[in-house]
């Protein structure tokens, strides 16, 4: 019988964190979202954690698992074992249990401008994009915004300005779309103190990302691109 | 708080008409239970259907085209002239949607590529790989962002504040607080999405996608519209339910059964095959499984291997990523196991082609809405354009209605329905009742699959609505809430529920109600569409003890109903 170990905080108590013990039957194939579900349902009504579409698309449910961050609703119970610690994302406020506030990651995705700033008027039907082109935005447009990287990341621990490895990743998804015309200004934002040159490349976010997709090999390419611009003079100054 | 416009919802629905009522110049609030980005429109995987005639095989494509197998798709209950609308608005819509940055697939000469679907005469669903919905919901998400539009996530609305008749506004509570919050609009969009939850056991749904939405206007006297037509997805991953998108057949996926069969000939006709509509589709697989030819009793198999693996790793790679992370199987080298799942609400909230309710100042668009354009049943890649077509008319509309009035803030109306809310959760949590109100749902889910599933029959129906209303009474002696202040999901999760039992008793007495087969509506006591009795809507009106049932005609068009053949 697997046993869970989620942690419990509410300021409402003013009581200290705590890790409590939960015992949930054995079946076969069932995820740790599930087992928290079990839990709520059947053994403490008062468990707090996010989630929604349990197919590992919504983003909701990152936390610390066992070893790592992962979606709950996509891994395995026996995958980690007979006993599941669970922890919520680090280095955001923790509100209650396994919920953090998320405001900062956030806040950091809208910092690099997440939209597209095509150049000129649009075309009465689509840009035209070869499947070339496409495949250059492959990936860096599945990203879940889960926060399971910005969680994992030990620069953001240590500096909160630092845009973090989703939105580094998410700028990347915009300097490579063929349609996107605002390179040069998106770099220079980059190429700032907090930006891509603030990144340890640790490789955590690279590690945790449930969906695979390298937000440290993003950052990578977002510096040399950035290096690049700046020896052929395109960056501009900002601030 | 007070906005011109507050808009309850945050998929793709309610992110659309946000982005057009801030663009008519009025001032909006977005408001969901969850994040806008953690929306179910972003588990939409196939596509989204607009005749944009980029495939070489729909070069003569249209919008009338689109308009007739959608109605046809709809066993002619759809409304014609909104279907109209949708269709015509379609290009225009995906092509706005493209300029904003969304990521489609492409064919090679750099236009969005599109591919087929069930029950559609041409190769007309956009896609982006399996995560069509995705991206659009993202993409919308950005545009809400580049206008600093405000958002107010984690917000659960729970009751309309309504004086007169006419809506003032919504109370929600903040789960970031624990608090209610009154939040007074000129008008209220509800954009809240599916009630796929009343069928918990068996639905592809997420878990936000509950009947509440749907509820919360019906306890304010706002009519729904054709609860009883359900839409079972013919491919449930085994066990869990996730979707497995259309597109696994739209690229040329099999339905095979235990005899090795690739059965869908014996019901349609060869050249349409696993293409057929999803209904036709579902109960094909369900009579498979009844009688005998599946595995293990439960499941047929969802075969792509011959599609190959370059295929499958670019076309499908968020199927082949749930079938390795839920069921570690690769779809390269092994079958999927599915079932039928329940998977979209056809009818709710009663609207018109602007999104206008019966309620003065209540709008209402996607999937909780019904304006409607699916009828009886939807055609795959529909609804994600239902979502945004009417989600943008809607906030339209809304803005130009509210655009010249003053910003009355009914302050009487919004404390007194927020201090009625206060009360209610003030029972709720001292509840003395002994009910675990997570096995009332679980109870009514088993109900909903047994008794109103993909063939239903008036003994089982009959049953089954004695149930309903016994796990409504059940409900009235549900255990105490503990008050943890912050996040108390318990308070909505208990909430949700409350909000199932009335709209699974909507379903439950409409398809009791309904002596004909239509679309997603099959009885087994009554088998034939009976257009002469039928064809039209089913309206429900809530009562205390029980929804009383009403209809209105269908508004049909060009095409009279016909014998519905594939």
């Amino acid at each position: 019988m697997p046993t869970f170990k989620v942690f419990r905080y509410n300021p409402k108590t003013g009581d200290q964190a705590y890790f409590q013990t939960y015992q949930l039957p054995d079946v076969k194939g069932m995820t740790i979202l599930e087992g928290l579900y079990y839990i709520l349902e059947n053994l403490d009504s008062t468990l707090a954690f996010r989630s929604s579409c349990r197919m590992g698309v919504c983003g909701s449910c990152a936390m610390h698992i066992g070893d790592k961050y992962r979606l709950a609703c996509e891994t395995q119970i026996a995958d980690i074992g007979d006993t599941v610690t669970i922890r919520p994302l680090a280095h955001m406020k923790i509100i209650r249990d396994l919920v953090v506030d998320l405001t900062p990651f956030f806040a950091q995705y809208e910092a690099i401008k997440p939209y597209l700033i095509p150049v000129g008027e649009p075309p009465t039907r689509e840009f035209k994009q070869s499947p070339a082109q496409r495949s250059k935005i492959d990936i860096y447009v599945d990203c879940i915004l889960c926060a399971a990287c910005y969680g994992s990341c030990p620069v953001v621990a240590t500096d909160e300005k630092y845009l973090g490895p989703q939105a580094l990743l998410k700028a990347l998804r915009f300097v490579n779309d063929s349609r996107d015309g605002a390179t040069n200004d998106r770099l220079s934002y980059l190429a700032t103190d907090y930006g891509v040159f603030r990144c340890h490349t640790i490789f955590n976010c690279q590690q945790v990302c449930p969906k695979n997709l390298d937000p440290t090999g993003a950052i990578g390419k977002l510096k040399m691109k950035s290096l690049i611009a700046k020896f052929t003079g395109k960056l501009k100054k900002i601030g | 708080m007070f906005y011109d416009i507050v808009i309850v919802g945050g998929g793709l629905a309610g992110m659309r008409a946000a982005i057009a009522a801030h663009d008519a110049g009025v001032k909006v609030g977005l408001i969901s239970k969850i994040h806008p980005v953690r929306s179910h429109s972003g588990a939409a995987q196939g596509g989204v259907n607009a005749a944009l005639a980029n495939h070489p095989a729909a070069k003569d494509d249209t919008p009338e085209r689109h308009a007739y197998d959608t109605i046809k798709g709809s066993d002619f209950l759809a409304d014609q002239p909104a279907v109209e609308i949708m269709t015509s608005d379609a290009p225009g819509i995906i092509f706005e949607f493209e300029h904003w940055g969304c990521p489609f697939s492409r064919f090679e000469d750099g236009t969005i590529a599109q591919r087929p679907f069930g029950g559609a005469g041409y190769p007309r669903t956009c896609y982006g790989a399996d995560r069509t919905g995705l991206y659009m919901l993202h993409t919308l998400y950005e545009q809400v962002v580049k206008r600093k539009i405000d958002v107010h996530y984690e917000m659960f609305v729970t009751k309309l504040a309504v004086k007169g008749g006419r809506c003032a506004g919504v109370i929600a509570m903040n789960l970031h607080t624990g608090e209610f919050q009154a939040i007074g609009a000129n008008a209220v969009v509800f954009a809240t999405g599916g009630s796929g939850r009343i069928y918990s056991v068996n639905t592809t749904n997420a878990h936000a996608s509950t009947g509440l939405g749907v509820a919360i206007p019906y306890w304010a006297g706002v009519p729904l519209e054709d609860m009883e037509f359900i839409q079972f997805h013919p491919t449930g991953l085994e066990g869990s339910s996730i979707l497995m998108t259309e597109g696994c057949r739209g690229e040329g996926g099999y339905l095979i059964n235990n005899k090795g069969e690739r059965f869908m000939k014996n019901y349609v006709s060869e050249k349409i095959m696993e293409l057929a509509p999803r209904d036709i589709t579902a109960r094909s697989m369900q009579t498979e499984i009844n009688e005998g030819r599946g595995f293990e009793g439960r499941y047929l198999h969802l075969d792509l291997r011959h599609l190959g693996a370059q295929k499958i790793m670019e076309r499908l790679p968020g199927i082949r990523e749930i079938c390795m992370n839920f069921l570690s199987i690769d779809p390269i080298n092994d079958p999927i196991p599915v079932h039928p799942a329940m998977h979209y609400t056809m009818g709710g909230i009663e609207c018109d082609k602007d999104g206008l309710t019966r309620m003065d100042g209540l709008y209402a668009a996607g999937e909780c809405a019904c304006v409607s354009v699916h009828g009886s049943n939807r055609l795959g890649g529909n609804s994600l354009l239902d979502t945004v077509v009417f989600g943008r008319r809607c906030g339209n509309h809304a803005a130009n209605k509210v655009k010249n009035m003053s910003q009355t803030i009914d302050t009487d109306t919004l404390k007194s329905a927020q201090k009625a809310e206060e009360e209610r959760f003030k029972k709720l949590r001292t509840a003395a009742g002994k009910e675990n109100p997570y096995t009332i749902k679980n109870d009514l889910s088993n109900v909903m699959m047994d008794k109103y599933g993909i063939f239903r029959n008036e003994t089982d129906m009959k049953k089954g609505l004695e149930e309903i209303k016994a796990l409504k009474e059940k409900f009235k002696q549900v255990r105490g809430i503990p008050d943890t202040g912050k996040f108390n999901y318990d308070f909505l999760w208990v909430t949700e529920i409350e909000g199932n039992l009335d709209a699974a008793y909507c379903v439950a007495l409409g398809a009791l109600s309904r002596t004909e087969s239509r679309g997603s509506h099959f009885r087994r006591d009554y088998s034939k569409r009976v257009d002469e009795q039928w064809l039209k809507h089913t309206l429900f009106t809530y009562k205390p003890d029980g929804p009383e049932i009403s209809y209105k005609p269908v508004q049909l068009g060009k095409y009279q109903p016909e014998e519905r053949k594939y």
